[in-house]
This record gives structure tokens, C-alpha cells and sequence, in this order.
């Protein structure tokens, strides 16, 4: 198995989740870093610990990609971004997660 | 005025529907704002609720709430990466302590129960800010209106904006709190049964420590429902964030454990969540109170984490400021100096007892964790490995070369701190 396919199923694995979990997204993302700050952050640690896998970092273009659709609204991005640069609100009341289980 | 009611709660989860009921049952009119299309659809626990914590909000709601399994078998696993060391207390017979829930259904209960009593609940309503006058909360406004309140009640969860907006929390740091990931997989009732040792609507609890988690502050968890398993771990979001973990890596690493893999086998995956829980204890616990405003359950960090108590706390919090509001209302006075009963109260009860029982629990473990969480997790195992291995070399020679082995990848100063740590958080614990 190669490299990259070690990594096409680790991210499969979180795609996998993601696909069972209801949503009803916004157009407009309620997570917005900072781009600038993000540009020369170091760490890009958010694109670890989200669970939700919602920060990507695109390096051909210097941008971090939000991918807020799958956001689940846990807060950790906010408290744990290492510029502390996301500004961060719950999504409108009628949009976001569902948790049918919870 | 337009728009004006006794109490305004913002959140309709276990302590926003507690608070809510013990007004409405004293006659107040009170408005619960939930920003999720049901109560519960934006929650997420293990877990379990208890049942005298329970009764004391919905007496009997045994009867007719959602209740999955009564919990007769708690077991304790220490996991290595390949062993695990198991301790299990079981009590057949015993009344019900707790039931395993799906919060989705049982948060939905609640708030069902809460309006047959009078509570008005507004769903997919998100509160934008609390509208403050003269340092006093009268009210919220949501994305399309502003509503009155003589009280607000922010039961707005772990992440608590609006109690940040007006000063009784700081910015919480990842160090205050986990991150939780989750997944509920359907497998059959008889396969849980078998799996588990359980009979008909008997479940089990699994606190899980170690691998994946070796050595860092987290713990696992697993769940017996009806006709599925809830697993999960946590972890500190210092951890997380300072070592680049993807929280959902280690959870399949620790469903892919060989001691719980084939608890697991031929089970589908129906959903997975993700929620911060409060660690930071006593010690980060907010503001609780100011002139017209009240903070209950996680958004007040009320959580007992060696114990996995949060809807407990979350409940009878939600009551004594529900049982303050009233007082307040009655009195017709709002300020500061009436709510100051709801700490009163909070203190006189289990809530901030045990909170300050353990308030120094989070700090000692975050010191020691490579070698409470890890270091020793693995010693034991060796030592249960040493001990039962067959092998014909005398037993005397494995004691001493398990003893020697100890003092030789622990130096004394470690093995001492280690101690002190334990003896500090025993000490603290019961003085």
C-alpha cells in the first residue's frame, strides 16, 4: 500500500462520519479566520483537531479552506486556534447539525 | 410591554427544561429559547442520566421517558496498545442507579413534559445577545427580535458567548476544556447482550484509559443501548491541539483496541458527533449570577469529570436557580443581591461540594498524566503478563526482576512525585 493510499483511507474515515450525520448548511460559513494571520500561522493546528475536519490548508493557493457544512459546533477551533483568529458563531438557528442521536 | 415575560432561559437542554419546569409549576411564565430544531438535536454525552437526580425534576419518569438500559455493570479498562486490564462491578438485583439515553430523544422528552406544564418553548431560535440596561440583563434578542425578561437564564451550554458578552466568563482556554468525539453504532439486542453479559434491558458502562490515549489526559467511553453502542473518547484540547492529533483517528484506534474490537464486530455506524466538555472544574467555574441573570449547567463548567457527571449537575442547577427565580419574582426584586441565593443554594448542595472536592483533581493529573495515564497502565500489564506467563523460570526471579525493572526505568525522584501526587489528590479528595 502506498503513501497515498494510507491516506485516502484516513480521510475517508472521517468522510465516512460525516456522511451520517444530519445537516442543513448556510451559504454563508459562520466560522471566518483570520487569512492573514492564518498565512503565516505555523502550527495550522486546527487542521488537526477539528473534528469535523473542517480546515484545510490549500498551500498552491496560501489559503485555509473552511469547509463549515460539516461543521458539528463544538467551539474547539475558537478556543484552540493558535492565533486565536476565528471569529465564531453559532450558525443561524434554523441551519447547521442535527444530532439525531446525540 | 410586547414581548415580556417572567424568565427568559436560553438553551433547552437538562438544565434549561429543569429551570423551566420549576418556574412553571410555581405558576411563572417563563420562555425557553432553543437555537436546535428539538431539544437535544444540538447535545451530545456518552452517556447515561441518573435516576435520583431525575426523579427530582420528573418524578416516576421512569413510566413514559425514553430510557434505553438500567446500568448494572460498570467496568474500569486500563489499555495498553495490545492488552487491557479489566475491572468490572456488577449489581443485578440492585434498584436502578442509571439508564443509558439518546439525548436527541430524551432531551426531546423533556422539553415535551415541560410544555404539557406550561413552558413555552421557541425551537431554531438562536439568542444573538443578551440586551443589557443599567449593568442589568432585561432581555435577548434573537437574529429577528428582541423579547423582555425580569430574569435571563443562560443555559446556553459549554461554550456560553452570552455569558462571555457580559462578563461572567473569560474566554475558556484549551486547557479548561475535552473534546469529545463520538459514534452510536446499531448492533442487535442479542448481540449486545451476549457480548456484554447482560440480560434484557440491562446495560453496561466502560470507562476506558490508556491507549490510544497512553500517557495523555483522556479518557474512552462505551455505552449499552437498546440496539446500539455509543463509543467515544475525550481528550484535553491542549493535548489535541499541541501534539496534532486528529481526534478522529484516535477513535478508530481505540475501536480497533483487541479487547474491544470484537465488542464491536458486524455493528454500523448510524452517527457520529462532537461537543467540548468542562474540565476545567471548581476553579473555572464563572460568575454564577448579576443583576437579572442566572448561568446553570455547562455553561457554568458543571462538571465532575472523574465521575462523568454533567447532567446531573446540569438538572439540579436548572432547579435551584429555577427555585431563586421564583423568590426574585416574588420579591419583585431582581438584583444581584436576591440571586445570590442560587450560589447559596449551589453551595449547600452536592454541586459545588463536589466540585471543590475535586477541584484540585484536574491540575494533579495534568502534572502527572504521562505516569498515571500511561507509565503505569503499562507496568501493570507487565506485571499481569509476568505473573501469569508459564514459562519455567522461578518465580522468585520474575518478582525480583519485575521490582528491579521499576527502579530502573523510574528514577526515585519520579517514583516519589508520583506518590505525592497521589497522596495530594487522596488528601484533598477526603479532607
Amino acid at each position: 500500500m502506498t503513501n497515498q493510499d494510507n491516506c485516502d483511507i484516513k480521510k475517508n474515515t472521517v468522510d465516512d462520519k460525516l456522511f451520517k450525520v444530519k445537516y442543513v448548511p448556510d451559504e454563508e460559513s459562520h466560522l471566518r479566520p483570520d487569512q492573514q494571520k492564518c498565512l503565516l500561522c505555523d502550527t495550522k493546528a486546527c487542521t488537526y483537531f477539528c473534528p469535523a475536519n473542517v480546515y484545510e490548508w490549500d498551500e498552491e493557493n496560501k489559503r485555509l479552506i473552511v469547509g463549515h457544512e460539516n461543521c458539528l459546533e463544538c467551539g474547539a477551533c475558537r478556543i484552540a486556534c493558535t492565533h486565536k483568529c476565528i471569529e465564531w458563531e453559532y450558525p443561524k438557528g434554523t441551519r447547521g447539525v442535527t444530532f439525531k442521536q446525540g | 410591554m410586547k414581548n415580556k415575560t417572567d424568565v427568559i432561559i436560553v438553551g433547552g437542554g437538562p438544565a434549561g427544561i429543569s429551570a423551566a419546569v420549576t418556574l412553571a409549576r410555581a405558576g411563572k411564565e417563563v420562555i425557553v429559547i432553543e437555537r436546535g430544531s428539538f431539544s437535544g438535536s444540538k447535545n451530545v454525552f456518552g452517556g447515561a442520566i441518573y435516576v435520583q437526580p431525575t426523579n427530582e425534576i420528573f418524578p416516576d419518569f421512569e413510566k413514559s421517558a425514553p430510557i434505553e438500559r438500567k446500568t448494572v455493570t460498570h467496568k474500569y479498562i486500563m489499555c495498553t496498545p495490545k492488552e487491557s486490564i479489566e475491572a468490572s462491578f456488577v449489581e443485578r438485583e440492585a434498584e436502578a442507579n442509571s439508564y443509558s439515553v439518546i439525548r436527541a430523544k430524551f432531551d426531546r422528552w423533556m422539553a415535551q413534559e415541560a410544555q404539557k406544564e406550561g413552558v413555552v418553548l421557541v425551537t431554531e431560535t438562536l439568542v444573538k445577545e443578551l440586551i443589557v440596561k443599567e449593568n442589568k440583563v432585561i432581555g435577548v434578542k434573537t437574529e429577528l427580535e428582541e423579547y423582555f425578561a425580569d430574569i435571563v437564564i443562560l443555559a446556553d451550554g459549554v461554550n456560553s458567548l452570552l455569558a462571555k458578552q457580559i462578563g461572567l466568563r473569560k474566554e475558556i482556554k484549551p486547557k479548561d476544556v475535552a473534546l469529545g468525539v463520538k459514534e452510536v453504532i446499531k448492533l442487535s439486542k442479542e448481540k449486545i447482550e451476549d457480548r456484554f453479559n447482560l440480560q434484557e434491558g440491562e446495560g453496561a458502562i466502560y470507562e476506558l484509559m490508556g491507549d490510544p490515549m497512553l500517557g495523555m489526559l483522556g479518557l474512552g467511553y462505551l455505552y449499552t443501548n437498546n440496539e446500539t453502542i455509543s463509543i467515544g473518547l475525550g481528550i484535553s484540547l491542549e493535548t489535541l491541539a499541541e501534539k496534532k492529533l486528529k481526534p478522529y483517528e484516535l477513535l478508530d484506534k481505540l475501536k480497533e483496541h483487541p479487547s474491544l474490537k470484537p465488542l464491536l464486530k458486524d455493528g454500523e455506524l448510524i452517527e457520529y458527533s462532537a461537543h467540548l466538555i468542562p474540565e476545567g472544574g471548581y476553579k473555572k467555574v464563572p460568575k454564577l449570577y448579576s443583576d437579572g441573570v442566572m448561568v446553570v449547567g455547562d455553561s457554568a463548567m458543571f462538571v465532575n469529570n472523574l465521575h462523568w457527571e454533567g447532567t446531573n449537575l446540569a438538572m439540579i442547577s436548572g432547579k435551584l436557580a429555577g427555585e431563586t427565580a421564583i423568590v426574585a419574582l416574588d420579591k419583585k426584586d431582581f438584583s444581584a443581591n436576591t440571586l445570590a441565593l442560587y450560589q447559596k443554594k449551589l453551595e449547600n448542595s452536592f454541586i459545588m461540594k463536589d466540585l471543590k472536592t475535586y477541584k484540585n483533581l484536574m491540575d494533579i493529573i495534568h502534572t502527572r498524566a504521562k505516569s498515571f495515564l500511561g507509565y503505569y497502565p503499562e507496568k501493570i500489564a507487565e506485571f499481569f503478563k509476568m505473573f501469569t506467563a508459564v514459562d519455567s523460570i522461578p518465580k522468585r526471579q520474575k518478582y525480583h526482576g519485575f521490582i528491579k525493572s521499576i527502579f530502573k526505568d523510574r528514577s526515585i525522584s519520579e517514583l516519589f512525585k508520583d506518590a505525592w501526587a497521589l497522596l495530594r489528590l487522596v488528601l484533598g479528595v477526603l479532607r
